[in-house]
């Protein structure tokens, strides 16, 4: 008989996690739980100053402390190549400072002592001394003509700007400008954030002179990159290289760069001969690390007084910090910004991007989405519902006239992406369905009479999820695929790996579903591991909502691969011919004879016992799989909020979210999924972000200033479904993990922006702190959120 | 803890006074000779190698690090190790026995009240805090007694959920209530 799937913990099974044994014991492996004989503690000296030339830096009181083993400058580092290392986008980034410091928080010296708090005091005995230099937290400052030079390192570089990129049609979106009726404009600006996981970065580099291998625990999302990294920039042969991310207390974007900290360690072990742990600070992480979002617009939309969008324009500005270090697809300047619009149907649209450095952090990472998509779709329906409100029309009717439609898929993108699938309409309904949306206007009327302030806020939208392909995507040269191994054992358990790599996302538990889908091996017989670069395929790692669309494939494809293996295996054991045997979950058997079979664990045993002549022993394969387009998944999220006139505070009354992320493997983890990026845009919306002061102090450097929503404030959420299968994965999912980062801050702020409307206020930058909005309130102006323009 | 061997390290630094602490942790004695400085967690993490108490800021924000101080939850990454000394200390380790788990983690896994796991030993110790004085709270106590520990990944609703779901199951077992 074939197999309840569900029952095996296959597909759509809400199948209870596996790597929660472990963790609800405190039995995680993290990198800070690693201990290794002998092991010294490394703690980084930062830059207090954003913007400064160095003059001197005494160590001779750090070394003077017992226990302190040694103390590495930027004149150490440079003395063996390695003060500067590539960027993941072609830039160069100072390891530990030499010339100049260009942030606050910029690493200039290391300490590596016998334990942490000898390190700590390593540094405090570190005497750096300054000439302190005019900071710029301000892009268009930094592009004034008599704005310092930030990036005087670099030959050739005599300005701040850090790159020009344009993309789309820019003479037919001018013909359709002119041809509209209406030009809805707005200004918007997507804070500058932190992903910030609880956990914070670190490593222990582990040089072994006798062996000359390398071995590095680290908490990286994406290993094998930093082998490839470090191969090069260390000049150390790959295959002497380890790189292990052991469970990881989240990354959400931030822990895929390599890091100064991961380098300065791993030196410091090659000369130490000793292993060397580094540990990062909450405050290191948050003033240092790759930052997300930090993005200008300057939007308009060309309309038809029907409502028909016609053409779209955006002139956009992104701050970098002083290096440029974004974790994207180097086709791509500024990642997939132009995803924005895909899922209307608009004829022409152009974008001009303008890179700019300041004295910031470097970063620009992926923070909980697919490359700069979450800016897109910020911009894209916040540009919406401005161009609803110009016309005078119903949000949800604006959007329903210019939504795809079902039967125009495939549907290239107003920027050229090819989108395949989805059911947008249906989704929004759903989404006004569920909110009460015809209600809800009656209850804002009455409640306005009283002097309450309700809003709505839609927000709707697709995006790509899932690089590559690796025609268009790849990441310093190396193609943006994705891998699997199985080893089917004799007895039928097996043993997957990935060159993908959880930070919480539970692909112990999902892997084994699909391969329990494609085999008919319970999920609880099959272990997965990822994450050590010396036994998992090659692979690019876990972002983007990349790991279900590209390594969950190629999970599929090696299970099939498997299959076909077995197939073989099972017309031997049955005495029939390969085509004369019929598939079912778990079992061959012989057509037209169902009870003559023979399960995929009797094909285990013989493979390695007994196999047919010509055919090789054993049941083991990988996959490589190249997806050959991204994945399209659509939301639809409406928040309704009460703003209280008083104070500017606004409250979130319901929040409904509809996603269609494709076939849902473990419906569980795909709602965990959602909850807990309507988390992260709700806060993004509310009260996370980093600003800077005119002197380039980063305000948002702890728990304190930066502020991440608790249980408390977080809103409860309504979740509803619709299943639009991904046409070319093979068990027809979609990304999921970012979908209500990308999407969620739209439908708070326009929420928000609904109750405020009457005001004349069209814009508040997030996050709507109750100052602002109470702000917007009393002068009936928009509140920018720039950093400020320091008076020189 | 007697061992035949103990390496001195060599650098120490002779003026650096060290003090014992003896307390109380997961039931079992345990002392140790430190520098006074030691925070908690540290002790625990590092010196009594339990790992299972993370930290994840060190200013008392975040809640990873947090244990049960003689019942009460505190924040081991702001607390010196020698304020410990005579004291109870309950860790993550020390919530199941070796047969059972606590109900609390019982609620997190069926519940899927976690995601990277970081957070959830601190979450599980505040949430066991909360079921030992209140074996029937509502959502909005639950929300409140988890509201000095932050997630990132699950957006606290699954949180929310394992907890009632360990509320309950601890009142049908009579087990509400008790000190463990
Ligand atoms: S580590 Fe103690 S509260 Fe964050
Ligand atoms: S589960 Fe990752 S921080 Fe809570």
């Amino acid at each position: 008989m074939a197999l309840d799937e569900i029952k095996i913990g296959g597909l759509g099974a809400s199948r209870r996690r596996v790597e929660d044994n472990r963790f609800i014991r405190g039995k995680g492996n993290y990198v800070d739980d690693v201990v290794l004989p002998g092991m010294l503690h490394m703690e980084i000296l930062r830059s207090p100053l954003a913007h400064a030339r160095i003059k001197s830096i005494d160590t001779s009181a750090a070394y003077a402390i017992p226990g302190v083993r040694m103390v590495m400058t930027g004149e150490m580092m440079a003395a063996r190549n390695l003060a500067w290392m590539p960027t993941l986008s072609y830039d160069t980034q100072a390891v530990l400072a030499t010339d100049k410091v260009r942030f606050q928080g910029q690493e200039v010296a290391a300490v590596i002592a016998d334990d942490p708090y000898i390190a700590k005091d390593g540094c405090e005995a570190i005497i750096v001394d300054y000439e302190p230099l005019d900071p710029i937290v301000n892009p268009e400052q930094a592009v004034a003509a008599d704005a310092p030079l930030i990036r005087d390192d670099k030959v050739n570089q005599n300005d701040n700007v850090v790159f020009d990129w344009e993309v789309g049609d820019r003479e037919g979106t001018d013909r359709a400008f002119a041809e509209a009726d209406v030009v809805s404009k707005i200004k918007l600006h997507y804070p500058r954030s932190h992903p910030s996981p609880i956990e914070s970065c670190g490593s222990i580099a582990d040089f072994d002179r006798s062996t000359s291998k390398l071995t590095v625990y680290m908490t990286s999302q994406a290993p094998h990159i930093v082998r490839a990294a470090v191969a090069m920039v260390a000049e150390l042969p790959e295959h002497m290289i380890r790189i292990i991310a052991p469970d990881l207390g989240g990354g959400f974007g931030n822990k895929v760069p390599v890091y100064p900290g991961y380098v300065i360690s791993i030196l410091a072990s090659i000369l130490l001969e000793r292993p060397v742990k580094w540990i990062e600070d909450k405050t290191g992480n948050l003033i240092s690390t790759g930052f997300g979002r930090d993005v200008y617009l300057d939007g308009e939309l060309a309309l038809r007084n029907d409502g028909k969008i016609l053409g779209v324009r955006m002139n956009t500005v992104s701050d970098h910090g002083a290096f440029f270090a974004d974790a994207q697809p180097s086709k791509f300047k500024i990642g997939l910004l132009h995803s924005a619009f895909a899922c209307y149907d608009i004829p022409t649209a152009y974008l001009t991007n303008r890179g700019v450095y300041t004295n910031k952090s470097p970063g620009g990472v992926a923070y909980r989405c697919s490359f700069r998509v979450t800016e897109a779709m910020f911009f894209q329906e916040r540009m919406v519902q401005a161009a609803a409100d110009e016309l005078g029309m119903d949000q949800a009717e604006f959007r329903r006239v210019n939504l795809v439609k079902d039967d125009d898929f495939p549907k290239r993108t107003p920027f050229g992406f090819l989108t395949d699938s989805g059911q947008y309409e249906k989704c929004l309904q759903l989404g006004l369905d569920a909110i009460g949306y015809d209600d809800f206007l009656k209850q804002k009327e009455e409640a306005k009479k009283k002097g309450r302030l309700l809003g709505i806020g839609i927000s709707t939208m697709t995006e790509p999820l899932g690089a590559g392909n690796s025609r268009e995507y790849d990441i310093l040269g190396i193609k943006m695929f994705d891998s699997a191994e199985l080893r089917v054992h004799m007895t039928g358990k097996a043993i997957l790996r990935t060159g993908a790599k959880t930070q919480g996302q539970g692909h112990e538990t999902t892997w084994a579903q699909i391969v329990a889908h494609e085999l008919g091996i319970p999920a609880e017989d099959i272990v997965v591991e990822e994450g050590d670069t010396d036994t998992a395929p090659f692979g690019m790692g876990t972002y983007a909502s990349r790991s279900t669309p590209v390594a969950g494939a190629a999970v599929s494809m090696v299970s099939r691969k498997i299959r076909a293996k077995a197939r073989k295996i099972a017309a031997h054991l049955l005495e029939v011919s390969d085509e004369d045997i019929e598939w079912e979950l778990g079992r061959f058997y012989v057509r037209g004879a169902h009870d003559r079979g023979v399960t995929i664990q009797e094909c285990a045993m013989a493979a390695y016992s007994n196999v047919p002549d010509g055919l090789e022993p054993g049941l083991e394969n990988n996959a490589y799989y190249d997806p050959p387009n991204l994945t399209w998944p659509f939301a639809c999220y409406i928040a309704t909020v009460e703003v209280d006139p008083q104070t500017g505070v606004w409250d979130v009354l319901r929040l409904v979210a509809v996603d269609d992320c494709g076939v849902r493997i473990n419906p569980m983890i795909v709602e965990g999924q959602i909850m807990g990026g309507l988390t992260e845009a709700y806060a993004m919306a509310n009260m996370q972000f980093i600003t800077f002061d005119e002197d380039g102090n980063c305000v948002g450097s702890n728990y304190m200033d930066y502020l991440l929503p608790t249980a408390w404030e977080t809103p409860g959420f309504e979740l509803h479904e619709v299943v639009t299968p991904c046409p070319h994965h093979p068990i027809g999912a979609k990304g999921i993990g970012e979908c209500a980062t990308v999407g969620g801050p739209a439908a708070f702020v326009n929420a928000v922006m609904d109750a405020v409307k009457d005001t004349g206020v069209r814009n508040i930058d997030m996050p709507l702190l109750p100052d602002r909005v109470y702000e917007a309130l009393q002068t009936g102006q928009d509140v920018s959120g720039a950093p400020p323009v320091r008076n020189r | 803890m007697t061992s035949l061997f103990e390496e001195v390290p060599t650098s120490v630094d002779a003026d650096v006074p060290t003090t014992r602490v003896e307390l109380k942790l997961n039931g079992e004695t345990r002392a140790a000779q430190i520098e006074p400085r030691l925070l908690l967690a540290h002790l625990i993490r590092n010196g009594f190698q339990l790992t299972g108490t993370h930290t994840g800021c060190d200013t008392t924000n975040c809640g990873a690090c947090t244990v049960l101080f003689d019942g009460q939850p505190v924040k081991s990454c702001t607390m010196f190790a020698v304020q410990a000394n005579g004291h109870e200390v309950t860790t993550v380790e020390g919530m199941a026995t070796a047969s059972e788990l606590h109900p609390v983690q019982e609620g997190f896994k069926d519940e899927h009240g976690l995601q990277c796991g970081f957070c959830t030993p601190g979450m599980m110790l505040s949430a066991k805090a909360l079921l030992d004085e209140n074996p029937n709270p509502t959502e909005d106590e639950v929300r409140w007694a988890l509201s000095g520990n932050l997630c990132r990944c699950t957006g606290y609703q699954n949180i929310v959920k394992a907890v009632l779901w360990a509320a309950e199951k601890m009142r049908q077992d009579g087990s509400a209530g008790d000190e463990a």
